[in-house]
């Protein structure tokens, strides 16, 4: 046990020896991070991948959401044909006249807002709430996974319907949907960890030592609780962006007019058979290889964070 | 089967083979589950199509929706308020009972005090009283003439007095839903017996063979599966799991048109997809300047509607969106259905026309508008209305386009805002339930009024007293030739000269058989065994 | 023990009695069902007449007050769509769902954590590696995407499996079955497969993480020291202690696979409850929606209850005693 009492703390430990050696613990983090190449790939997709949502009107041939310009006389053309306004649809347009480039570039806008957004707001909502159940057990525990219970009681359709129903259609809304749908998650998988950390030595001495409960919570066990939770966030931002990709599907997401990558695929869906396949597989692929390398990333991060895993 | 699947083109012209041979079983894939087996539960396409196989009506409509003697032999008007039906000789019930006039009120009572269902059928049955002369002559008394009595008596099944005891009293006359959902009281005259219903799987029938009528009965067995995805419907079709599908998406309509394991069967249904345009609100609450300000409801200005109407596109709409399989609509009703107008063309595309019209209204800047629809209701709902939003705003009205599921679209579009009407532009379908142009007139155009019970679906609430007028006397008339000029004129108002509502598109139907099999397409969107034919 | 069972079914309740709230309230938000209901002539008077039958015309609290004296007495309510007893339905098309969550957990668990174990052993092999991209896969497509793309190429393509629908079923106890024939087995193999690969990833990664976790930690060094054979240390040590997270997660899924397997229900129109669900939010038919709702939180309570229980059990740091205190 004592390996794992030193350990918890090698950030300051680290700290300590800086002014011996150069290494400090970011330096030494992204060192670790860049010994998996796979990984690097990762960050540096991720990376591109954020700066072309982010200047996602600059770089797209059209804008899809508007719809003076957007014709459905140009639907359903194949790849590399040109439509009216002589733009080169380089992989098709969709079923109203959308040249996939643009409607993925701006889909890819949304996806990614939608599914980060919606992750971090239920991360800090869930791991609050999880950290807190789990250190001070009792009452507040037993009322804190009452509402998790709840929560998750509700299939995330009925909470979409519901939300939906009641709030309209909206980037804004489908965001308090997944919100909703997804904290509980953050906050059982918490106290799930913390529930071990808690009887652990390291938080005793830390209480020992008369440190305040909000540095005991958020300094030393959240630190520890990090790996499963790492695990867990990385596979709710790809999940938060094929449920709303599901919800499409359902007919309870977005604004018809303005399809992020999960209502390309949905609305894909129905050409499938009919052999208008870049419809729903572009917009798959690019669906796909965001996620797999948020996931990268995600992975290598667990491995490296993880103080346990450190020889 | 499964082995044969994977020799692909043999197998399935080897079943198709087997199929010619015995043609006694078929396995049809279709979109919409029945609520119940309960003949007067619950008034809609799916439930009337499948119990009407168990159980006959009075008279029925063929796939044209031309009605024949199903249960009547023949039916004639005695005098003004009285119509005389003769039923069929040795007429029997699937438990070997006789039918008689008996059943025939007996049902008609049910149906007309039917608690705890979701039953429209008393819009039907009101107003009406039967008389019995004898066991095979029935008579039918109103206080008016009536001269839609035969479309009337294509909607109510006639069932068994003695399908389970007999408990007049009772609520329902002592029967549930449930008795008919398990079979227990599933007990008609119809071409087809009730085998079993497993919810959300199939609906099992098998032939009668003591039925009397004109209903063919190509299939001793037919399996109805529910498969509600348009995609996997398809699929299973082309995996041979079922024989044949109804709704077929038309997107795929092209594609299976080449394949030479399918055939294609489509024809025009009575349906006609259109906008309402809300027409009784000064302030109309999707309708704004460009600049997002207040301005006064254009919408009530018929030149503003009838511009509207030349900025749609609809033979491209047709082509592009509807790949083909719809029919531009310049009327309530395609041609050849009874009181159509012949003076009603298709409005034309013309944005020329359009814009001097708006001006002529007083917009020579267009304004905004936001319009709403359903997304999982009529074929390709969603996708028409973004056309529509493209057209719009091409045309110089900036248009958004905002869809919802058909739960929370009709709710919200019926009484959404304080028990009226939310939206200022939807777009809906009406399917003409008596095949002739009185009903739609009726719901869509004359004024909304509850205590007559006109203008029910009137979600613009366009009203016109003459055009009101001319509808009532055409219900009050029974000479067919004279009632159908009347309806023609009533149309000509509504939609030529007021605008009431806009026209898109009549829907098609399209129907998917294994090669060997053909179906007679229905107006009424139906999908019964009995118009599945070898080819 | 028996104490803190009593204690969490009591709260159980409770949950019960506020989810009922939240969801009748919810749907009674969303609007009511006779819009769809009514034939498109019926005129205004049937309307109402249609209303009031069904109780809708009442006020809030009074149709809310009147479910839950029903409920008390076990009675969810009759359908609106169906007018039969909400309960009757949904047992109907459990054995369909349950089957199909067995099925698929089955499946990822006797996939998952071997392959798991297998990746977190030996980090660095090329295997491992492939493994574990492929798992990102598993949960980065759409279940309904990856449904459709599977019955278009094993149905249609390969013509290998059925595309849609429930096989043969056998009478198990008074029970519909369809694992028990060869037809029945063919149905399931897409949809438990579609409604698995989420959870098969998860699975892998989970027990991966365990696995890495665990392996470095003194005890299995001590066993190691100890000279216990691989088979041992990996089948009792490693195992029991990489299970924790695995079986919350679990039975968490379970939960959720019976809740939430909607979407694969409706891509194979397979006719379990979550295909009723969706037909019913499609309808809201409230009496339907409500009753399963109060089913999967009873379902839930209880799957919670034996993660707890189990915890303890595979866990022994953590004790039940506590949580009660």
């Amino acid at each position: 046990m004592s390996a794992v009492q030193e350990n918890a703390d090698h950030g300051r430990a680290g700290h300590s020896q800086s002014a011996v050696e150069v290494e400090t613990p970011f330096r030494r983090f992204v060192a670790d991070y860049m010994e998996n190449k796979i990984a690097v790939f990762g960050a540096i997709s991720v990376f591109v991948v954020v700066l072309i949502a982010l200047f996602g009107p600059l770089i797209a041939p059209t804008d899809p959401y508007d719809l003076a310009s957007v014709t459905f006389m140009d639907n359903k053309l194949e790849p590399g044909e040109q439509m009216g306004n002589g733009v080169t649809a380089v992989l098709g347009t969709d079923g109203l006249g959308r040249d996939m480039v643009s409607a993925m570039i701006y889909g890819l806008r949304i996806s990614l807002g939608v599914g980060i957004g919606s992750g971090i707001i239920a991360l800090l909502i869930g791991v609050t709430f999880g950290l807190c159940a789990a250190y001070f057990g009792g009452k507040v525990d037993t009322v804190i996974m009452r509402i998790v219970d709840i929560q998750l009681s509700f299939p995330a359709i009925l909470v979409a319907l519901v939300l939906l129903a009641t709030l309209g259609k909206g980037i804004d809304k489908i965001i308090i949907a997944l919100v909703v749908v997804q904290w509980a998650y953050y906050a059982r998988t918490v106290r799930g960890s913390a529930l071990v950390e808690r009887r652990r030595e390291y938080i005793e001495a830390a209480t020992c030592l008369g440190l305040s409960k909000r540095r005991v919570i958020f300094r030393h066990m959240l630190p520890n609780c990090l790996p499963p939770l790492i695990v867990v966030a990385t596979m709710q931002v790809a999940h938060a962006i094929s449920l709303e990709a599901t919800l499409s599907f359902l007919g309870l997401g977005l604004p018809v007019t303005e399809p992020s990558l999960g209502l390309l695929i949905a609305n894909g869906f129905e050409y499938i058979m009919s052999g208008l396949y870049w419809i729903s597989v572009y917009p798959g692929l690019a669906l796909l290889f965001t996620i797999v390398t948020i996931n990268l990333v995600g992975d290598r991060l667990r491995d490296v964070l993880n103080p346990r895993l450190q020889k | 089967m499964k082995a044969l699947r994977k020799l692909g083109l043999a197998a399935v012209a080897l079943s198709a083979m087997t199929a010619n041979v015995m043609a006694a079983d078929i396995v049809i894939g279709i979109r919409s589950e029945p609520s119940s087996m309960d003949p007067y539960f619950h008034n809609l396409t799916p439930n009337n199509a499948m119990i009407g196989q168990v159980f006959s009506r009075l008279v029925d409509f063929d796939s044209k929706q031309q009605i024949f003697g199903s249960i009547a032999e023949s039916w004639k008007t005695v005098n003004d308020t009285t119509w005389e039906f003769k039923l069929r000789k040795g007429l029997k019930f699937h438990d070997g009972s006789d039918l008689t006039v008996d059943d025939v009120i007996y049902s008609f009572e049910r149906a007309d005090g039917y608690e705890g269902g979701n039953s429209s059928f008393r819009t039907y049955t009101k107003g009406k009283k039967l008389v019995k002369v004898d066991d095979l002559t029935l008579h039918i008394v109103t206080e008016r003439p009536y001269p839609l009595m035969a479309n009337d008596m294509t909607t109510v099944m006639i069932m068994s007095s003695e399908a389970k005891g007999t408990d007049s009293s009772g609520k329902n006359k002592g029967i549930s839903a449930k008795d008919f959902n398990d079979g227990t009281a599933t007990i008609g005259s119809g071409p087809y017996k009730f085998v079993e219903w497993k919810k959300g799987e199939h609906i099992i029938l098998e032939k009668f063979d003591g039925y009397i009528g004109e209903i063919a009965q190509p299939w001793d067995k037919v399996t109805f599966k529910f498969i509600k995805s348009e995609p996997a419907r398809v699929a299973a079709l082309l995996a041979g799991d079922v024989d044949a599908i109804d709704n077929v998406p038309t997107i795929d309509v092209e594609r299976l048109k080449k394949d030479p394991r399918v055939t294609l069967s489509s024809g025009i249904s009575n349906r006609v997809i259109y906008l309402h345009l809300d027409q009784f609100r000064e302030d109309s609450p999707f309708v704004t300047a460009k600049d997002g300000s207040k301005i006064k409801n254009p919408l009530l200005d018929p030149r503003v509607r009838k511009a509207l109407s030349k900025m749609i596109n609809r033979e491209a709409i047709v082509k592009r969106v509807m790949e083909g399989v719809a029919i531009p609509a310049g009327q309530l009703l395609p041609e050849g259905f009874f009181g159509v107008s012949p003076n009603l063309e298709v409005e034309a595309y013309d944005p020329a026309g359009a814009k001097k019209l708006l001006a002529e209204a007083g917009y020579p800047d267009g304004f905004a508008l936001t319009i709403h629809g359903p997304n999982d209701r009529y074929i390709n709902d969603a996708k028409i209305l973004e056309a529509i939003g493209q057209l719009f705003t091409g045309n110089g009205i900036p248009t958004k386009v905002e869809t919802m599921t058909k739960n929370i679209f009709f709710k919200r579009a019926s009484s959404g805002a304080e028990g009226l009407p939310e939206f200022s532009l939807v777009l809906v379908g009406w399917g003409s339930g008596t095949g002739e142009a009185s009903s739609p007139l009726k719901s869509l155009l004359a004024t909304h009024d509850k205590s007559k019970g006109m203008g029910a679906s009137n979600r613009g609430r366009h009203s016109n007293p003459e055009m009101d007028a001319m509808l009532l006397e055409a219900l009050a008339t029974v000479d067919d030739t004279k009632r159908a000029g009347l309806l023609a004129k009533a149309t000509d108002m509504g939609i030529g000269e007021d605008q009431g509502i806009i026209p898109l598109h009549y829907q098609v139907n399209t129907w998917a058989t294994k090669k060997g099999l053909k179906y007679n397409p229905r107006t009424d969107e139906r999908t019964l065994a009995s118009d599945y034919v070898p080819e | 023990m028996t104490v803190f069972v009593i204690r969490r079914l009591m709260q159980a309740a409770l949950v019960v009695l506020i989810m009922s709230l939240l969801v009748f309230g919810g749907v009674f938000l969303v609007g009511d069902p006779v819009e769809m209901l009514v034939a498109d002539d019926a005129d205004q008077a049937e309307r109402e007449a249609i209303i009031k039958s069904m109780g809708l015309d009442l006020p809030f609290y009074i149709q809310y007050l009147r479910f839950i004296g029903n409920a008390l007495q076990g009675d969810m309510g009759n359908s609106f769509v169906f007018q039969e007893s909400a309960m009757h339905l949904i047992a109907e098309r459990m054995p369909a769902t349950f089957e199909l969550a067995f099925a698929a957990l089955f499946i990822a668990v006797v996939f998952g954590i071997p392959l798991g174990i297998y990746a977190g052993l030996n980090a660095n092999s090329w295997i491992s590696k492939t493994i574990m991209t492929t798992s990102i896969l598993g949960f980065s497509l759409p279940t309904f995407w990856v449904g459709i793309m599977m019955i278009l190429f094993f149905a249609v393509i390969m013509g290998w499996l059925p595309s849609s629908g429930r096989g043969e079923t056998v009478d198990v106890f008074g029970i519909q079955l369809s694992l028990f024939t060869l037809d029945g087995l063919s149905h399931v193999c897409l949809p438990a497969v579609n409604l698995a690969l989420f959870k098969l990833s998860m699975v892998i990664r989970l027990a991966r993480a365990g696995t890495r976790e665990v392996v470095h930690q003194d005890y299995i060094k001590f066993a190691r020291a100890k000279g216990l054979s691989d088979t041992r240390i990996i089948g009792v040590h490693l195992f029991k202690n990489i299970m924790i997270p695995v079986v919350t997660v679990l039975g968490l899924e379970f939960g959720g696979l019976v809740a939430f397997s909607v979407v694969t229900e409706t891509v194979f129109a397979w006719p379990g409850m979550g295909k009723l669900l969706i037909d019913s939010i499609n309808f809201l038919d409230r009496p339907v929606i409500v009753a399963y709702l109060m089913f999967v939180v009873v379902l839930f309570v209880v799957i919670n209850l034996i993660v707890d229980v189990l915890y303890s059990v595979l866990d022994p740091r953590v004790r039940l005693q506590e949580m009660k205190s």
